[in-house]
């Protein structure tokens, strides 16, 4: 992408509104400022990739999902439902689910992206996800509005995410049956982190146990793996409704 | 350089749901506003459906799976460090499969 392409002249200053710039500058700062966290979506990735072996991906598929789907948390989601034949539904009803937190993002950076150019935000808005958004935020906190900081935030991750995937899958075929070494329970192990990650304080409690209980009863009741579906959904509304306007 | 059209479907599936959450945000939030309880329901819902995986998964692989999951949950705690958890879940369920 060269400098003529990027520099655009959206770097009007005189309203707050309009004050937001999309640099070439901006780019390399969400570049650099997302190294460390790149670190760590690489390990994600890694274990993404072993998981995606397990199941049965091969190693274009896999990257296919990295690069197209790029969601960690609704691609680890949907490796617990891989079995073929593909329930195809139920795997992008789940994607969907996980990622519907996207629209809260959204919605956050969405007043501050309004001024760029809609390719701008567009191609943006393709790398949206937790960490980007949260460094992106925190820029714009700061009164640095760069809308080229969550493309250069967004494009580090993804390359951080696409890269350990692969490596993570080619490290899949050197472990030969993994149930033997207990690795069927790394999905489970993976899950059980990422929701310790995620518990945000007694406000979760409620909805937790009673998507779990859901879910536990669904899958003894019903077919296939809707009761991923029915668990998470009901405990969820639960929270939402508990916690009043 | 095997993928299967089943595959590739299902992928294609995924990206396109997933993209539209990712403008639908913006999208939305410049012509209506969300509702506090409409926002409050979307944050909890990563964390119901990661339950609503795991729990059944849990119950399926019986005691040794629940003291497993214990200390992977105490190890995430503790460490922060996914792929940490992870190598603990794995190393105390063969562990335990041991007995």
């Amino acid at each position: 992408m060269t400098e003529k392409l990027l520099n655009i002249e959206n770097n009007i200053e005189n309203s707050d509104e309009k004050s937001i710039t999309f640099t070439y500058g901006g780019l390399l700062q969400g570049v650099r400022q997302s190294l460390l966290v790149a670190l760590s979506v690489f390990t994600y990735g890694l274990v993404f990739g072993v998981l995606a072996q397990q199941v049965g991906l091969s190693l274009v598929e896999a990257l296919l999902m990295s690069g197209l789907v790029f969601a960690g948390s609704s691609q680890f989601a949907v490796m617990g439902l891989w079995t073929y034949p593909l329930p195809i539904l139920t795997i992008v009803l789940t994607t969907l689910v996980v990622n519907l937190r996207h629209l809260l993002m959204g919605a956050a950076i969405g007043p501050f992206m309004r001024p760029l150019k809609i390719w701008q935000r567009y191609l943006s808005l393709f790398f949206l996800n937790d960490e980007s958004w949260a460094l992106t935020m925190s820029q714009f906190a700061k009164g640095k509005k760069n809308g080229a900081f969550l493309l250069g935030s967004g494009l580090t991750l993804f390359v951080a995410w696409t890269g350990s995937t692969a490596a993570g899958r080619w490290l899949g075929t050197v472990i030969k049956d993994p149930s033997s070494w207990g690795l069927d329970f790394a999905f489970p192990a993976v899950f059980i982190a990422l929701l310790v990650g995620l518990w945000k304080g007694k406000a979760d409690g409620l909805p937790w146990v009673v998507a779990g209980i859901v879910a536990m009863a669904a899958s003894w009741w019903l077919p296939g793996k809707w009761y991923i579906l029915l668990g998470g959904l009901v405990g969820s509304f639960v929270g939402a409704w508990r916690s009043g306007d | 350089m095997e993928i299967s059209f089943e595959v590739f479907l299902t992928i294609l599936g995924m990206a396109l749901v997933t993209y539209s959450t990712r403008i639908g945000g913006s999208w939305l939030i410049n012509r209506a506003t969300l509702s506090k309880r409409v926002e409050r329901w979307l944050s909890y819902l990563p964390g119901t459906i990661l339950i609503a995986i795991v729990g059944p998964e849990i119950l399926r692989s019986g005691l040794a799976g629940i003291i497993a999951g214990l200390v992977t949950a105490l190890v995430a705690l503790r460490s922060g460090s996914l792929l940490l958890a992870m190598l603990t879940g794995v190393a105390s369920i063969w562990l335990l499969r041991l007995f």
